[in-house]
């Protein structure tokens, strides 16, 4: 089979990862990173849905200034578990558990992960989490924001609090599972020849980001347990009423949550760096400095967290440093953004979908970190924290960022996953609608945020209402962008023209075997010769 | 219908703000342009002509990450120091600043004033005299904004935080409590009147009439039994608070602390946190449970009155008119009591 040329008609017989075994049991008990990573990309694709719909009822309401679609306590909680659905249950798992689990083995030139039953592990993790959080949803919500902070989630909330911590404490060790299995895998189980300087971006940037779940997350967890306890049992630890300190809960938070963003966002840009390069036709400009500052992202992403408490009063002294060690880690995202732009230099450009979200990436992220500036800065982010502005800037992140690199991946490997193509006019068309659809909807949340509306409003000043409707009129326009992917790629498992091992042309082990691969991935195991992205070198494939 | 793209800017330091968030706004657009506009420009100038065609690879440039590296650092630099400065003149309220103290609690702003004035979701304040504003919460966090003004600062139960501000122009400002505090957070929404200096000196004559701050927590140290030990006690169960604020106390442990506005409240919360040399630990109850934060406001405001009243080279009576007579008095009226107290 290894032998057999190019036959796009060959891939529906093939023996695949996908019809190697049938039957439910096939895909419960699986340990092949392939099909975990489907399991993961279903379960994320239900919670995603899930805190759209939160978002866009969010977004419903506030068409009108007065509050009057949902009660109070109703619009707390669908902010409150808009945020926590999808930052704990959709960002945090999006690309390393699907795209990451997908291809980091093959990536590397290696059969699966090093541990494939923590693998499945992990997905059920993720899913006992998930159970949790719905359970608290259905119960009746919280009303916490997805941040929790106290004294009011300890004391005052009457909702299920405890509940919903319990579902993002649970799934936090699916993150650290992950997290070790990649560190583990990078480091043992690299091809012969795939050095360190011959990895792939991608790979890079999930090294990055294991480093910070395996370091970060237990630390969020130890917070969460104490707010348990406080709220179960009444030991003072947050509540100053019990002899506690609230602020202490807002340093442990964010001194996870705060690096948290970057799991969130360094995995879309190693996706970034491959869809340049491939659609580029071109080696990634500074390899080295692109790889450095996933890790110095990765390092100097610890020392940030005080910028989230400028007004809480915390010693002035301790915003000068943290206001500019925020500044410092802007550095390596600039490097990122310049190194991406001059890779595109003398390249042989194309233009299909992939690559369209790779130019909306860029955009989005460089607004999203700039305004990120504004917030790092210590006299600007007295006035803007807690208004609309941070709302857009980590949209423009968040959404802008890494749903854009995550839609852009699933369109960039959906052939080598699927073994069959997206509709390319459409893809093109959503991934317009997207940009169009995202802009209109966060950027007047910038101006409302500097004219001084506050986030968690339920009912807001009259004066902001034009732009408030603005922002819904986008948030339509991106929904619709994100159904369409949705219905076409469902629509492709079954009519979608078979893709062959590599419709890019593009570099990387993962392209050089069948799509969709086999169980164990390669038929022998790959031995690596050149660095990556050689694009240089004509493509076997091609007539001279 | 209108649409406001710029806050209104009625405080001194408003100006500083929005130069400040200018110049970055400007900055961040050259940059946007910059990189957008070599995005496109590369995106159509090196688009595939021809599907065979395989570009030269290009490695890098040392010399181009150090420029791209540095170059932006500088820039982000100077924001950070403009907004440092901006920072650091927000954390420092000038001494001559007025006093306001604002209650925050689920979900209403209770503000108070010297003169004893009270009002709810309400601030009334003077054009072109620094205003401090002494914040505390009876329940969970919130967070004072005053957009209009650009100054925010969270209120965090359990201790005092301080905000203040020098209104510049006369109008009606939205109040926000920015930071989420449950069902009604977005009701806890108020106005700030800036007035011109006459018309805010008619606000205040116009209202208050249970006395003045002083005067109620002169009143709450009477209920709760503190002067006993506090002023006229000479068994040395409690330290005599005449002359106490804004000393620095000897601690048993040896170290020293200021007596000001946090330490008083921590004193009557909980006592045995910083005892007093010489004197003993477990003699004091706490009052925690039993004392609003406002009435806790009213407290220290009286035994700042006490020190102001007898400090030597305090000043004059005739700028405290309204405090500087209380103490005395109240001296004199315990000082029968002394007797009795001695059992």
């Amino acid at each position: 089979m290894s032998t057999a040329i190019q036959e796009p008609q060959q891939t529906t017989e093939t023996v695949n990862y996908l019809n190697a075994e049938y039957g439910w049991k096939s895909w419960l008990f699986t340990t092949d990173h392939k099909r975990i990573a489907l399991l993961y990309l279903i379960s994320i694709s239900v919670m995603f849905a899930l805190g759209g719909v939160f978002a866009m009822l969010i977004r419903l309401e506030l068409l009108t200034p007065q509050g009057d679609m949902v009660t109070s306590d109703t619009y707390n909680k669908l902010f409150t578990m808009h945020g926590v659905v999808m930052v704990f249950f959709f960002l945090v798992p999006s690309i390393p558990a699907t795209l990451g689990n997908f291809l980091v083995p093959m990536m590397i030139g290696a059969k699966d992960l090093a541990f494939p039953r923590i693998n499945l592990l992990s997905w059920y993790i993720y899913i006992a989490g998930a159970l949790f959080a719905v359970a608290s949803i259905l119960m009746g919500g919280v009303d916490t924001g997805w941040t929790f902070y106290t004294p009011f989630s300890t004391t005052y909330s009457n909702t299920f609090v405890i509940t919903a911590a319990v579902g993002v404490f649970i799934s936090g060790f699916s993150s650290i599972l992950t997290g070790l299995n990649f560190i583990v895998t990078i480091h043992k189980m690299r091809a012969p020849g795939m050095t360190w300087g011959r990895l792939p971006l991608f790979v890079w940037a999930h090294y990055a980001t294991s480093l910070i779940q395996v370091l970060g997350t237990p630390v969020v967890a130890i917070t969460l347990a104490l707010l348990a306890l406080e709220r179960g049992f009444h030991i003072g630890i947050f509540d100053p009423a019990i002899g506690g300190d609230p602020i202490l809960f807002q340093h442990m938070f964010w001194f996870y949550s705060h690096p948290a963003v970057y799991i969130m966002i360094l995995p879309g840009m190693g996706v970034i760096s491959e869809i340049i390069t491939c659609f580029s036709r071109k080696g990634l400009f500074g390899y080295w400095f692109v790889a450095g500052s996933s890790l110095g992202i990765a390092i100097v992403g610890f020392l940030v967290w005080g910028h989230h408490l400028f007004v809480t009063g915390m010693s002035m002294y301790a915003g000068l440093y943290f206001s500019l060690m925020s500044m410092l880690v802007a550095v390596p995202s600039a490097i990122k953004v310049f190194n991406w732009t001059a890779t595109m230099y003398r390249g042989s450009i194309t233009y299909q979908t992939p690559m369209l979200y790779a130019f909306g990436f860029i955009g989005l992220f460089t607004i999203g970190g700039l305004t990120g500036l504004f917030l790092a800065t210590l006299g600007i982010d007295v006035h803007l924290t807690d208004t609309y502005f941070v709302i857009a800037h980590f949209h423009y992140v968040m959404v802008g960022g890494m749903v854009v690199a995550y839609l852009g991946g699933l369109h960039f490997w959906w052939p080598k996953i699927t073994g069959k193509m997206y509709p390319e006019g459409w893809g093109k068309f959503s991934a317009l609608l997207v940009f169009v659809g995202f802009n209109v909807t966060f950027f007047p949340q910038f101006i409302l945020g500097y004219l001084g509306q506050p986030r968690r409003y339920h009912a807001y000043a009259p004066e902001f209402q034009v732009l408030n409707v603005m922002s819904t009129a986008g948030a339509s326009i991106l929904a619709v962008g994100y159904v369409i992917p949705l219905i076409y790629f469902i629509w492709s498992l079954r009519y979608g023209k078979p893709a062959g091992d590599n419709p890019w042309g593009a570099k990387g082990l993962e392209w050089t075997t069948q799509s969709p691969p086999t169980t164990f991935n390669f038929d022998q195991t790959p031995i690596v010769t050149e660095e990556a992205y050689a694009y240089s070198k004509k493509p076997e494939v091609e007539v001279g | 219908m209108q649409l406001p793209l710029w806050p209104e800017a009625a405080s001194a330091i408003a100006s500083d703000v929005d130069h400040l968030y200018i110049y970055l706004t400007l900055v961040s657009v050259v940059m946007s342009v910059l990189i957008f506009g070599t995005i496109f420009v590369f995106a159509i100038k090196y688009r595939r002509k021809s599907e065979d065609e395989t570009p030269a690879p290009i490695h890098g440039s040392w010399r181009l990450e150090v420029t791209w590296s540095i170059i932006p650092f500088l820039v982000m630099l100077t924001f950070f120091w403009w907004g440092a400065k901006i920072y650091f003149l927000n954390a420092t309220p000038p001494p001559e600043a007025m006093d306001v103290y604002a209650v925050g609690k689920q979900w209403m702003w209770k503000l108070q004033y010297p003169g004893g004035q009270r009002e709810i979701n309400e601030l009334h304040v003077p054009i072109g005299r620094p205003v401090k504003i002494t914040l505390a919460s009876e329940d969970v966090i919130h967070s004072f904004f005053i957009p209009a003004l650009r100054v925010k600062h969270d209120v965090v139960p359990g201790h005092y935080d301080v905000l203040w501000f020098n209104a510049t122009k006369a109008g009606r400002y939205h109040l926000f409590c920015a930071e989420y505090c449950g069902t009604e957070h977005s009701g806890m929404v108020g106005w700030v009147t800036v007035m011109n200096p006459a018309d805010y000196e008619n606000w205040l004559a116009g209202g208050g009439s249970a006395g003045t701050m002083a005067q109620q927590g002169e009143r709450l140290f009477e209920q709760l039994g503190c002067s006993g030990c506090h002023l006229v006690d000479r068994q040395g169960r409690g330290p005599n608070l005449r002359n106490l604020y804004g000393s620095r106390v000897q601690l048993t442990g040896g170290q020293t602390v200021l007596a000001d506005d946090a330490y008083i409240r921590e004193s009557i919360l909980n006592p045995n946190a910083k005892i007093i040399a010489g004197y003993h630990p477990n003699v004091m109850p706490s009052f925690q449970g039993q004392l609003s934060e406002e009435g806790i406001l009213q407290l220290v405001v009286y035994i700042k009155s006490l020190a102001i009243a007898n400090a030597p080279g305090a000043p004059t009576a005739s700028l405290l008119p309204a405090i500087i007579p209380q103490p005395v008095n109240l001296a004199r009226r315990l000082a029968p009591q002394q007797d009795g107290g001695k059992q």
